[in-house]
């Protein structure tokens, strides 16, 4: 990469600087769901369910032009070293909302109106880019559901640590207080048309140091994407033996 | 198993199943391009050209001519509201039954919680419509009702019908295959009844196997 004095970086978990946590995905997890699928970056782990398409109730939220895509992000009490109080937060239901946004684009929902289907992202272990994770996850979920896209959504969180641009970042890396601190930035890109559905920023960073970062998380989905492929793909014997 | 003769590959959506001008694109396709992508998760499935998804997962989709089987959710004025397991529930009409109903009666004919057999003969923005005028469709009075995965549905069909007729045919029982996943299992002897559900499930359960038909009929042979 193009590193000129970050070269030699240190990350606090001695990951190479492209090099994102082991990836676990899973699919087919909740029995009861439509579709469902499990997205881990080492220790953050995700499960999205999707229901639906089902009738939008109450009947006022019915969009008679085109579906709706339902998100709903929850951390788990227990996801957090620190006890978390269950239920929505002004935090969760932000990420729910930005994940509905990230998905959407790639979504076929014209054949749906007055219609929902509804996703629910539930994080049972947290350890930084839980939006991310949930997104993979609830990207696989809808695929496995039946539901019509376009194409896949992958998503990764680029950080700066003081001067340095490092992919998924990790609570530990977070945090980073020294130099500059920690920027932290969650993009989420389309498998085919490589457009950003999704990006978030926290911190400070230049314009082109954000062109740089938008590149590694292009190259990171795209190996997310590979992932997301090969566990989809793989799913028929699984399931089978299990039903 | 239906037909395993070509390998049909398991796709994801967004990936290119085809390329080329000759191939069409079918169902849970799209063509961009000159090259054939998939809308959906599936089996890609290829016949004469004509490249389609044959789904493996999700909620029954209706499609015009489907026998369906359903419970009578609500009566209206002029027909009956039936669920049939999709998002929109289904109208079945008065003008679509056979027979002269009193429309101050309609329970009569069907109250709620009936089941019936049905074939979706519309399908618009406003729902499907049902009709039970052909021979074979109306109100389910005896026999038993079974519910499986409405994507396992050709599985129990089978290529042309022959997993269907061989249960048919062992059990001595009248079955009707609604494409939303229930089935109506019709015999003279509850035991025959019991047993085509048994083996139906059997089915549901070893849907992944090779020449399944085979090993149906072994099943049955060692059931005896």
């Amino acid at each position: 990469m193009t590193a000129k004095k970050t070269e030699d970086f240190e990350r606090p978990d001695g990951r190479g600087i492209t090099e994102m946590r082991p990836i676990t995905a899973k699919v087919g997890v909740v029995p009861n769901a439509d579709g469902s699928a499990m997205f881990s970056f080492g220790d953050t782990v995700a499960i999205a369910a999707v229901y639906g398409p089902k009738k939008m109730h109450p009947q006022h939220s019915q969009n008679p032009e085109k579906g709706t895509l339902r998100c709903n992000y929850n951390m788990i009490s227990f996801s957090v070293n620190d006890r978390i109080r269950p239920g929505p937060s002004r935090r969760s239901q932000e990420i729910s909302k930005v994940t509905e946004w990230a998905l959407e684009p790639a979504v076929m929902l014209d054949n749906y109106p007055n219609m929902v289907i509804d996703v629910h992202i539930q994080i049972l272990q947290a350890n930084a880019s839980t939006r991310c994770a949930g997104i993979n996850a609830a990207a696989m979920a809808l695929a496995h559901a039946g539901i019509p896209m376009k194409e896949m959504v992958s998503s990764v969180s680029i950080g700066k640590l003081d001067k340095t641009l490092v992919v998924d970042v990790n609570k530990k890396e977070e945090d980073w207080e020294e130099g500059e601190g920690a920027t932290d930035i969650a993009m989420s890109f389309t498998s085919n048309s490589d457009k950003i559905t999704h990006m978030q920023l926290d911190g400070h960073i230049t314009t082109e140091q954000l062109e740089e970062a938008m590149k590694l998380g292009r190259e990171a989905t795209r190996k997310i994407y590979e992932i997301q492929k090969r566990t989809l793909k793989d799913i028929e014997i699984m399931e089978g033996v299990e039903e | 198993m239906t037909d395993e003769e070509y390998e049909r590959k398991i796709v994801i959506p967004g990936e290119i199943i085809a390329e080329g001008d000759d191939y069409l694109p079918g169902e849970g396709t799209e063509k961009k391009e000159g090259k054939i992508y998939s809308l959906r998760y599936g089996l890609a499935d290829e016949q004469n050209k004509l490249v389609k998804i044959i789904p493996l997962s999700g909620v029954y989709q209706p499609r015009r001519g489907n026998v369906v089987i359903g419970k009578v959710e609500l009566l209206t004025y002029n027909g009956w509201v039936i669920d049939i397991g999709t998002a929109e529930n289904a109208f079945l009409s008065l003008m679509e039954v056979p027979r002269f109903v009193n429309k101050d009666a309609l329970e009569e004919v069907m109250d709620i919680g009936d089941l019936v057999v049905a074939k979706v003969w519309n399908i618009n923005r406003r729902g499907i419509d049902l009709s039970i005028k052909i021979r074979g469709l109306g109100k389910i009075d005896e026999g038993i009702v079974v519910k499986i995965n409405p994507n396992k549905v050709p599985r129990v069909i089978g290529k042309e019908g022959s997993m269907i007729s061989l249960v048919k045919d062992k059990t001595n029982c009248n079955i009707t295959v609604g494409q939303n996943g229930l089935i109506w299992i019709k015999g003279q002897r509850i035991e025959d009844e019991l047993k085509a559900k048994e083996a139906i499930n059997f089915i549901t359960e070893k849907s992944f196997v090779k020449g399944l038909t085979d090993e149906v009929t072994k099943w049955f042979d060692e059931a005896k």
